[in-house]
Parts: structure tokens; C-alpha cells; sequence
């Protein structure tokens, strides 16, 4: 019994934690455990699940995966995660445009879902959006087993003055599809990590993806004026 | 020096102390990470037999980092009581084994030895405990600290509050705190990780704290969690004040570096909170800790995760801090991959905390691409309730919102109180009971209703 139930609901639309949940002695009630084990769940399948083949081939994009093998090395070896095999930086190399303003990417990074629920909406505005400023945009593709730090890879690879990953971000029980985008100027091996400038919590439950879009857009301009990106930007 | 032993048939050599520390550390992805893993089980094993014979002199003679290198080391030497240090510098880590473990040996013989003792001394000690040693070693030691109230009393197990919102919203963060305080949580502090790290936010949020501790009168102590220079920066303008100054810290000057913090920062920060801060003193610092922190920066020297992590008890314990508490499973798979390796560490950091002299606790946690659950950190919850942890992390059915990653929860901490028998700080109890929500070391039925507290 509750002292005052209207008083209660209003806490309760002033933050998304878990309050007025109840108790049993010192325990969760049934269904609150069960709201939890559901969420959290969600949350670890997020992580440890692939992405479809059939998401990339929605896309249409070209595949390749990092030196993981699989989702264990993924987690636990994040040197690893961030390289690609030589056959592999070849492959990049045939499939894409160099020398171009902009190499957006995407990665599965610790959030395989979140590609199928942004992606669809997030790259092509984002591509519309920067073209329709002049800013040349590369080939994209889908890494799979990818760490944020395939960027200092990527830039210089294909010779791009930006690089932007759009990654999987590790999920929480409020959400299980966000993403967040990386974005660097001269991204390469020995750059600093306060050198990205960082969008997170991209998904329908946070900054939609079609926002989220437009809000990268100018930071990616803004970017390239600047010649700079992260910390220094600011 | 001996760095040799044959086990089964086989001879192991290692090259030096760091290497033997290493590899009879427990298995860590950490470790295997930094290719410093003992690549067997009984390499694993031959490597704690060597470090069962190395002598207390030696391993203080060898730190993981030289002093002329690293100013962690540096302090954790010149701090070292050489009278203590006499005493014990020609046994053999095995021997103190034994003589911690031994019942003729209470906590107050151990802790009057521990401050001449290292980190890298008390890491190889923790190395030759499996996990029931390190519980029943840690038992015996009594450490207390005074900020406002006093933590550590016998049978006392105390819970920070952590009220977090994604966008530090005065009224979420006050919906939050209301709650956790209607289930007894908050007797250790109430602690806010901001959002934004700003002057501002800072400022707001120790007022918004100190208003409810003032407002309900609860025997408690305020922090927010921001940089320390934040910290420091808004109290030295005056228009705000808190109870406990707050830093995350790293076992090598380098990797404190990489915090953006310096050791004369701290100090600085110290004499300003003792100084002016609201509380009565005289113990005023919080910090946590983390294994890894310093492979993750690049700044670990070699050395294995725990034994780094150890270094920054030895580097706590300089300030004299209220709370100390290690955020066990947060991370990352990468450093403590699974269920196995999270208990391991909550054991041996609470139990190589208390060692140093800290009031130590632990944020009992784990990051959701871990192929761990709460089930796992239910486990660990019990087993540290038992080891004398001093704190755990009170949050909104173990959800962090804005850190994202899954901690204990309200009902967790009343729930191991009740089943242990312990109980929280005395006059926070008192306040517990005088508002109705705790009855003879039971929640009542009001608890869990964060209502109680309006008009």
C-alpha cells in the first residue's frame, strides 16, 4: 500500500530506473523478476548474437570481418578487433572509392540488432545529406567482429580525410539496438582516442536515427572545415 | 633469489619477480591480453611455489615499477613503516600465509604488520589463497573510518546510494534517492556519477544531496562522482560544499596520468576537503578502483592486472580514505571475462584492500557482453557479504540508466543484511527505524515506499 499513488506515478515518469517496483521481505516481486531476467536478457542476446546475412544483403553492401574469427575473440581480444588480414584490406581496396572526404562504415561492435534497426534509415540520409553539401562520400560495407578502432585502419587505407563507424554500442536494459557514431579526422594507427568526436545512443528509444542523421551531418562539415575532430574540436 | 622449481618432472624457470607474480596470478583475459598469462595450469602452480619462497625483502627490493620511474611506487616505499617492515622482511610469503591464516593471530597483530608491508607483497600473499583463505583471512580484520558516521563496526554492512539519470534531472535523481533511502540504502554515502562533467552539474547536485540529508536529517555523506578538479573547482568558489571527494585512481603514476589526475592533485584535494569540506572528518576521500585500468591505458609496465590493482590500495591508503571500493566487472570481458574470473577478483581486491588498511567495499557489477548474469553477481554479493566487505552499490533494481551496466540493487543489500545479520550504520539505523521501514533487522512493510518521505 502505497502512501500516496499519485505522488509515486509522478517519480516514476521523472526517470526511466527501475522505482515502485515493490518488494516480497527483501526480494523482488514475481513479475518485476521476470521484467528484469526478460531485459536483461534481451540485452545479453544483443551482444552475443550474429547479424543475419540476410540484414547485409538487404543493404546491399559488401561483408568482411576483422582478424576475429568469431564472437569470443570479438570480446576478448579488442587488439585483434581493430585489423584486418591483408587479403582482406585488398578486397577493401578493389570494392571501394579512395581518396574521397568521408568513409562511412558500419560494425556489428557489441550490438549485432542495432544494424538492422538504424542502419536502413541512418546511412542513407546521412549519405543524401552530406552529398547534398558536395562532401564526397566512399563505398560503405559491414564489418563484422568490429571495434571502433578499425577506423585507424580504414582512413588511411582508403585514403579518406574522415572516417565515420557506425557501431553497435553495449547495451543496458533501457535499450538493445543503439548505436553510436565514431568520427575522426585523419583517423590512423597512432592517433589519439580523444581525437573522435562521438554521437551516442542512436535508436528509436534514444536520438532517432533519421535526427541523429542530420545532427552528424553538420558535424562532419564542421569537421572538415576545422580540419580537426574530438576533443580538439571543442 | 631463487626462480626455479620442478614440479612433476618439470623445471620452470622465470626470469624475474614481475614474471613470477604473473603467472601465479588467477587466470584473466586481462592477462592473457597482455601476454603476461602463465600458459599452463601447473606453470601456473610451479610460479606460486616459487613465490612461497621469495622473502618480503625481495619483493619490496623489486617493484613492479622503479621508484625512480613512477611516483605510485615512490609513495608506496617512503609510506612503508620500517619497523614493520623489519619485522617481516626475512619471511617467506608462505610464511606470512600462514601466520595471517593462523587462529592464534588476530586482525588488530595483522594490521599492525600490514603498513610495512607493499602491494607487491600483499598481491604475491593473496596469490597463495585460493578463495575460502581469502574470506576467512579477511574475516578477522577490523578497519574503521569516520566522515560524518562511522563505517566498519562489527557486523556493520553499509550501501552507497547511487541515484543516477541519464540526464541528472533534479527530480529523477531526488525520485531515486527517496526510493533507495525507503529500503535503508545510503548509510555509506549518497554517491551521483554525473551525466556531464561541469562545474554546474557538480555544483547542483551537491545541493540537491545535501538539501535531502539536511531536509530528512539522514546521518549520511554527499559526493558526486565528477573529476576531482570539478570537485575541487567548485568548492574553493564557495557556493557549494559536499562531504566526501571523489577520484577514480590507477597503480602507476602513468596511468593516473591517463585519468588526468597527479598525486599532489590528490593531496591538494585532500587539504581542501578536510579543509572546508561540510563533513566533520577526518577521513574524507573516496576512491574506486578497477583491475586493468592500467593495461587499458598502456601503462601497466608488465605487470599482471591484480597486482597493479593492489598498487592503488597502496596508493589509497596514503589519503586515509572513508571508501574505497573496486568496480569489479565493469570493464569489460576483454580484462575479467566470465563468472569465474568476476568472483575471483571481488574476493581478492576486498580481501588485499582490507590488507592495506582500507575501509574496503565493492561494486558488485558486470557489463551485459559478458557472458555473465545476475545470478552470477547474486553469487558474489553473498560470498563478499561474508568476507567483511565494508559497502556495496544500492541502484534501482541493479540498473544503472545512465552507465549502463548492471550493479546490485536496493532489495539486494536489505536482503543479504537480513539473511547475514548485519546491520547498517547505527545512527542511519536508527533513522531507519524511527521512519518505520526497518523492524529487529527486517524490512517492514512500509519499506520500498519512497512516499513516506512527502509532506
Amino acid at each position: 500500500m502505497i502512501t500516496y499513488p499519485e505522488e509515486l506515478e509522478k517519480m516514476k515518469k521523472s526517470t526511466p530506473a527501475r522505482i515502485g517496483i515493490g518488494h516480497t521481505g527483501a526480494r523482488y516481486t514475481t513479475s518485476s523478476a521476470l521484467s528484469f531476467w526478460a531485459d536483461q536478457s534481451k540485452a545479453a542476446d544483443a551482444v552475443f548474437s550474429e547479424v543475419p546475412q540476410s540484414v547485409i544483403q538487404d543493404l546491399g553492401v559488401l561483408e568482411v570481418h576483422t582478424k576475429c574469427q568469431n564472437k569470443y575473440e570479438m570480446l576478448t581480444r579488442p587488439d585483434w578487433g581493430r585489423i584486418f588480414e591483408k587479403e582482406t584490406q585488398q578486397t577493401l581496396l578493389r570494392h571501394c572509392v579512395s581518396d574521397v572526404d568521408v568513409q562511412i562504415y558500419f560494425g556489428d561492435g557489441l550490438c549485432a540488432p542495432s544494424i538492422e534497426a538504424n542502419i536502413p534509415d541512418l546511412f542513407p540520409t546521412l549519405q543524401m545529406g552530406l552529398t547534398d553539401r558536395g562532401i564526397t562520400v566512399g563505398t560503405p560495407f559491414f564489418v563484422r567482429y568490429c571495434r571502433v578502432n578499425t577506423a585507424r585502419t580504414i582512413g588511411p587505407l582508403l585514403h579518406a580525410k574522415v572516417c565515420c563507424v557506425l557501431i553497435g554500442e553495449r547495451p543496458g536494459l533501457l535499450t538493445s539496438e543503439s548505436m553510436s557514431a565514431y568520427i575522426a579526422y585523419n583517423a590512423r594507427p597512432d592517433m589519439s582516442e580523444s581525437d573522435y568526436t562521438v554521437v551516442s545512443n542512436i535508436s528509436r528509444y534514444g536520438i532517432p536515427p533519421v535526427e541523429a542523421a542530420a545532427h552528424i551531418v553538420d558535424l562532419i562539415e564542421e569537421i572538415l572545415r576545422k580540419q580537426k575532430s574530438g576533443v580538439a574540436l571543442k | 633469489m631463487n626462480l626455479k622449481t620442478t614440479l612433476y618432472g618439470h623445471t620452470y624457470l622465470f626470469s624475474d619477480i614481475k614474471e613470477v607474480l604473473a603467472k601465479a596470478s588467477e587466470a584473466k583475459s586481462g592477462d592473457t591480453l597482455a601476454g603476461l598469462a602463465a600458459s599452463s595450469t601447473l606453470e601456473r602452480i610451479a610460479a606460486k611455489a616459487v613465490l612461497a619462497d621469495l622473502t618480503v625483502q625481495e619483493l619490496t627490493e623489486h617493484p613492479s615499477v622503479s621508484y625512480e620511474e613512477d611516483a605510485v611506487t615512490r609513495l608506496i616505499l617512503d609510506d612503508l613503516d620500517q619497523n614493520s617492515y623489519h619485522q617481516i622482511e626475512h619471511k617467506s610469503i608462505g610464511e606470512l600465509r600462514d601466520w595471517i591464516l593462523s587462529s592464534s593471530v588476530s586482525g588488530r597483530d595483522i594490521l599492525a604488520l600490514s603498513n610495512g608491508m607493499t602491494s607487491e607483497v600483499i598481491a604475491a600473499i593473496s596469490k597463495l589463497m585460493g578463495n575460502l583463505d581469502l574470506v576467512y583471512a579477511g574475516n578477522k580484520l577490523r578497519i574503521t573510518a569516520t566522515c560524518n558516521t562511522t563505517i566498519g563496526g562489527e557486523n556493520i554492512l553499509a550501501s552507497r546510494l547511487q541515484p543516477n539519470h541519464p540526464i541528472d534531472d533534479t527530480e529523477g535523481v531526488t525520485a531515486v534517492t527517496l526510493e533507495g533511502l525507503s529500503y535503508g540504502i545510503g548509510d555509506a554515502v549518497l554517491g551521483l556519477n554525473p551525466s556531464i562533467d561541469t562545474f554546474d552539474s557538480t555544483l547542483s547536485i551537491w545541493n540537491t544531496l545535501g538539501e535531502i540529508r539536511d531536509k530528512y536529517q539522514i546521518p549520511t555523506q554527499t559526493c558526486v562522482l565528477s573529476h576531482i578538479t570539478t570537485q575541487m573547482k567548485v568548492l574553493e568558489s564557495g557556493q557549494g560544499k559536499a562531504d566526501l571527494c571523489f577520484q577514480s585512481i590507477a597503480g602507476s603514476e602513468k596511468a593516473c596520468n591517463a585519468f588526468g589526475i597527479t598525486l599532489e592533485m590528490l593531496s591538494e584535494a585532500w587539504k581542501m576537503f578536510l579543509e572546508d569540506g561540510s563533513a566533520k572528518g577526518p577521513n574524507v576521500m573516496y576512491f574506486e578502483t578497477g583491475q586493468a585500468s592500467e593495461l587499458s591505458s598502456s601503462a601497466h609496465y608488465d605487470t599482471d592486472q591484480q597486482t597493479m590493482e593492489c598498487r592503488c590500495y597502496g596508493l589509497a591508503r596514503h589519503y586515509q580514505p572513508f571508501l574505497v571500493n573496486t568496480v569489479v566487472g565493469f570493464m569489460g570481458p576483454e580484462y575479467i571475462y566470465d563468472t569465474k574470473q568476476l568472483i575471483r577478483a571481488g574476493l581478492e581486491d576486498v580481501f588485499c584492500g582490507h590488507l592495506h588498511g582500507l575501509p574496503m567495499g565493492c561494486d558488485v557489477c558486470y557489463t551485459n557482453h559478458m557472458p555473465v548474469d545476475q545470478n552470477d553477481s547474486e553469487t558474489l554479493l553473498m560470498l563478499l557479504a561474508n568476507s567483511g566487505c565494508h559497502y556495496f552499490m544500492g541502484l534501482p533494481q541493479a540498473d544503472d540508466i545512465m552507465l549502463m551496466y548492471q550493479s546490485t540493487s536496493f532489495h539486494d543489500v536489505a536482503a543479504v543484511r537480513e539473511l547475514f545479520h548485519k546491520r547498517p550504520i547505527p545512527e542511519f539505523e536508527a533513522w531507519m527505524i524511527q521512519h518505520g521501514i526497518w523492524k529487529d533487522g527486517h524490512l517492514t512493510e512500509l519499506a520500498g515506499d519512497p512516499t513516506i518521505f512527502l509532506h
